[in-house]
């Protein structure tokens, strides 16, 4: 296949197993030049893309801006804090007012499920979901899986336990679409409260013990507890839940195996993991950052090609 | 259009045309382009070094997809194939090699492309099929094995051994 099945990339859930191979191979081409002495290519010299972002982002925002000016697109960047969001405007106008200027994509990251979907239905530009509330996280899912790829060869058939809030998290939502789709064997583990009540209708097991989980896992995701997400109390204390789901180095080396500790960031360091792990040989949280831009600039050279 | 006995003859030609203008090599740098100037460029390496005891050849493949002027012209997503340059250009004579020349505009782009792997001392380019009056750009070949006069409804289509079975060229009606 030579090229995505859709136009958008708003969920995993809308990606066939070939899309997510095409970017693959795609950002294989793409690591190759980044790791170059000159790190550009100018296949998107006459594309505009506005990254608007509603909520905060760091890694994700400069991963985009990077992976667009690498392929030397125009890029302008929007976040709501000093916009006109603040004083009314709804997020159709809002769009429609930046698409006047000649856009021709959006990487939108909104606090609301389904805005890029919503989005995608209203005006016409290709849409890249960078995060839609509780939803999905397209790339952070494809970089992922991509992670994994490259360090243990394949990802079919790995066993990967995604641990934390699950409930909240776009990421895992993403991540488990992702590596179901390329046949991975996916559980999740964390507090019961912070896992989704139909978790069992995606076909993921849920695993209560942390031991238990990292002995049966080849890749250990270590999500963040999303304190701001957080309404009500949905475990007695943060020291607590690292007591039970925070990984540490003893309990890293006591395994029958050597895992691969991945984290999508920002990490709090000694809640979910400590610090001894995010920066040992196992960890690959940094490599997934160099990934993010391979990725992000296959998505969005795949997606502007079908810019007609 | 040619036999793989008349390739053969063609390569050896090209070979010692390489090597009466370059030499030993070291300062020289062959670029096979992808996708299909790769088999020729492997071949002329692998003749300069069996048949001419060429020692050593910096030889890199380069992929132009990211550079080149149709993005969105056509109804194809344009897909990639992989680059290797594993050495510095910065100074090196460079030769880049395809199996047809025709429009030019691949060539163009692999002017740009291999700027980013440096500042070459200066680049030639050699085809092995050169298909007259049908440049878009001014862009000539310093080598050539064989000059074509075919009409754009023609195809050239180079068969290598490596991949296609045997060598041979055919001159095809589209």
């Amino acid at each position: 296949m030579s090229e995505l099945s859709v136009r958008h990339l708003l969920g995993i859930k809308y990606l066939k197993e070939e899309d997510i191979q095409l970017i693959f191979e795609t950002a294989d081409h793409f690591k190759e030049v980044i790791n170059r002495s000159i790190k550009k290519v100018p296949s998107l010299r006459d594309i505009t893309i506005a990254n608007i972002f509603f909520e905060s982002s760091t890694r994700t925002k400069l991963s985009f801006e990077l992976a667009e000016k690498r392929l030397s697109a125009d890029v302008i960047n929007f976040s709501s804090a000093q916009s006109s969001v603040k004083k009314g405007e709804t997020l159709i106008d809002t769009v429609n007012n930046i698409l006047s200027m000649k856009v021709d994509m959006v990487v939108m990251r909104h606090p609301s499920p389904g805005a890029g979907i919503f989005l995608s239905q209203h005006v016409d530009a290709a849409i890249v979901n960078a995060g839609d509330g509780a939803h999905e996280h397209p790339t952070q899912a494809l970089l992922d899986s991509y992670s994994i790829r490259e360090k243990l060869g394949v990802v079919t058939g790995k066993n990967v336990v995604i641990v934390g809030d699950i409930l909240h998290s776009r990421v895992a939502l993403s991540n488990i679409f992702a590596l179901k789709l390329q046949g991975a064997n996916v559980k999740v583990c964390g507090p019961r409260t912070l896992i989704p009540k139909y978790i069992e209708s995606l076909g993921i097991e849920v695993e209560s013990n942390l031991i238990k989980a990292l002995n049966w896992c080849d890749v250990a995701n270590m999500l963040r507890i999303q304190s701001e997400r957080l309404d009500i109390s949905y475990f007695p204390t943060t020291r607590e839940y690292t007591q039970q789901y925070g990984v540490n180095k003893a309990i890293l080396d006591g395994l029958d195996k050597e895992i691969v500790i991945m984290h999508p960031g920002p990490i709090n360091r000694g809640v979910e993991i400590t610090s001894d792990v995010a920066d040992s040989k196992q960890s690959i949280i940094l490599n997934q950052v160099e990934n993010g831009v391979a990725i992000r600039m296959a998505v969005i050279y795949l997606l502007a090609s079908k810019i007609k | 259009m040619l036999s793989s006995k008349e390739i053969n003859i063609i390569l050896h030609r090209l070979a010692c045309q390489l090597l009466e203008h370059h030499l030993d090599f070291t300062e020289t740098a062959l670029i096979g382009m992808q996708p299909r100037g790769i088999f020729l460029a492997q071949r002329l390496s692998k003749i300069l070094k069996e048949d001419y005891g060429v020692r050593q050849i910096n030889l890199g493949l380069l992929d132009i997809t990211f550079y080149r002027d149709d993005f969105r012209r056509g109804e194809k997503t344009l897909e990639a194939s992989s680059t290797k340059i594993d050495f510095l250009v910065e100074g090196k004579k460079v030769v880049l090699i395809d199996d047809v020349l025709y429009t030019g505009r691949s060539i163009r782009a692999a002017l740009t492309a291999i700027q980013s792997f440096g500042r070459p001392k200066e680049i030639e380019l050699l085809t092995l099929i050169d298909r007259r009056f049908s440049r878009h750009l001014p862009i000539q070949p310093n080598y050539r094995g064989r000059q074509v006069d075919a009409i754009n409804e023609e195809k050239v289509k180079v068969m290598w051994k490596e991949n296609d079975g045997k060598d041979i060229i055919y001159l095809v009606s589209k």
